[in-house]
């Protein structure tokens, strides 16, 4: 594939490590924030092939895990209002909420459906009129273009039976709170390649000069994240704190405007709560008071739900990358993807069930 | 969520007032709102994310970075020259 097996070349990727063995003069923690991007290191085994002083330590950049417990209770609680078509991401249905998950209401014959594109779901409530049809709108920043997307169509179309479940989270604040936490031991970023292609990457710039750690932006093959883990050493081994664009081809400074204003016209800024972690101020997105006609919040009444977690799943610390997967006391034995405990094990972004794919359950060399 | 791969545009039209198009990934063809990229023409690679593209692929700038690469590759076979293993 063009534009895809250029970044996967294995003598490039020997010829990046090598380059970093030459680099590397002291141990450095880094963090990646995406979880596409735990997916692809672990999948490479990268972590493995790194010199050792290097550490690679997981982010939270995995929306479906950090959506609220309440939020994935509501969900399901809305699922569950008979002539209501509930529609999501396929990685949602798994997701362990306070007694069950979406999939099991199914199973009790709720109507849920998956889609992979958002305007999937419009179709299906342009197709039921007689059936209130809600979108679960989970994601970064990369996702919130398409969800705005869908709120101006409805407008547009003036369809009345249809809302979305927001639990839209955003980057800068998210890195913010990690770089404040007096546990954080990150000293510099890979920030998230297709998250920037929205945003652009000039928001990072304060975060890089006020905590004075690199943040480079970084694309997904593996030989992108080699690359980005190679500017973030040089940048440590002389002493720069700068926002560093590793991933040019897709990545801008100003990143895509014609997003940027759609988003800005259909949601607005909120605090949040972030699955394993707390409220961060300000990390979310929800609709503005204007479209409140397609906020599901508003439209069902579920009630007051207590929403109860595993005592056992350790996924907050994993998303703030204090522990990783295997150091995890159910890891592969009580939490697989099969019966997960956290999100974390669920999500195609989940650090564990990224390492549990590969068998991961103990560092290796 | 994050991961996608670039596809080429094989084909615009609109639907429901909306900018849409075909896009290929090396022989799987999806049904794309280009709705974001409208500079986008036929035969763009688009970076394509839940059925949205968001952003054009910079040819001009793939190709520095593979110049990068092969730098560090030149780098790599002189540094192998100095010491032999």
């Amino acid at each position: 594939m063009k534009f895809v097996e250029e970044y996967r070349d294995p003598q490039t990727a020997r010829n990046l490590l090598a380059e970093l063995a030459r680099t590397v003069t002291r141990p450095w923690v880094i963090m990646e924030i995406c979880g596409g991007q735990t997916h692809a290191i672990v999948k490479n085994g990268l972590d493995q092939l790194l010199p050792g002083k290097i550490e690679l330590v997981h982010g939270p950049g995995c929306p479906v895990c950090v959506t609220s417990l309440e939020l994935i209770d509501k969900a399901i609680a809305i699922a569950l209002v008979p002539n209501t078509i509930f529609v999501s991401f396929g990685d949602m249905l798994r997701v362990p909420g306070s007694h069950k998950d979406l999939f099991m209401a199914k199973s009790e014959g709720a109507d849920v459906r998956i889609v992979y594109s958002p305007l999937e779901s419009l179709k299906i409530a342009r197709e039921n009129p007689d059936k209130r049809v809600v979108f679960f709108a989970v994601g970064f920043e990369t996702t919130a273009p398409g969800n705005a997307m869908l709120i101006a169509q409805a407008e547009r179309e003036k369809l009345t039976n249809f809302s979305l479940l927001v639990s839209h989270v955003l980057v800068p604040p998210a890195m913010s709170a990690l770089l404040l936490s007096p546990q954080n031991r990150v000293q510099a970023y890979l920030a998230a390649g297709h998250v920037c292609s929205v945003m652009g990457y000039h928001e990072y710039e304060p975060l890089a000069s006020s905590f004075k750690v690199p943040i480079v932006v970084t694309g997904f093959e593996p030989n992108d994240i080699l690359a980005g883990i190679l500017a973030a050493v040089k940048q440590l081994e002389t002493g720069r704190a700068e926002v560093e664009n590793m991933y040019p081809r897709v990545v801008t400074r100003e990143g895509n405007l014609p997003a940027q204003e759609q988003i800005k016209r259909i949601f607005e800024i909120t605090d949040r709560a972030w699955r394993g972690i707390g409220v961060i101020p300000q990390s979310g997105l929800r609709l503005r008071p204007q479209y409140s006609q397609f906020d599901a919040e508003k439209i069902f009444d579920v009630g007051h739900l207590k929403a109860k977690e595993s005592p056992d799943c350790i996924s907050g610390q994993i998303l703030q990358g204090l522990k990783k997967p295997h150091q995890c006391s159910q890891f592969g034995t009580r939490c697989t993807p099969q019966s997960p405990l956290g999100a974390t094990m669920v999500s195609s972004e989940g650090a564990c069930a990224a390492y549990y794919a590969v068998r991961k359950f103990r560092p290796v060399g | 969520m994050c991961l996608a791969v670039p596809g080429k545009i094989v084909e615009r039209h609109e639907e429901n007032g909306l900018a849409m198009g075909t896009v290929d990934f090396a022989g799987t063809t999806v049904s794309v709102c280009l709705a974001y990229v409208p500079e986008a023409e036929i035969g763009s690679y688009v970076i394509v994310h839940a059925g949205f593209a968001l952003n054009v692929l910079d040819e001009e700038e793939a190709n520095k970075t593979l110049a990068l690469f092969d730098e560090i590759d030149e780098l790599t076979k002189r540094s192998q020259e100095i010491q032999p293993k």
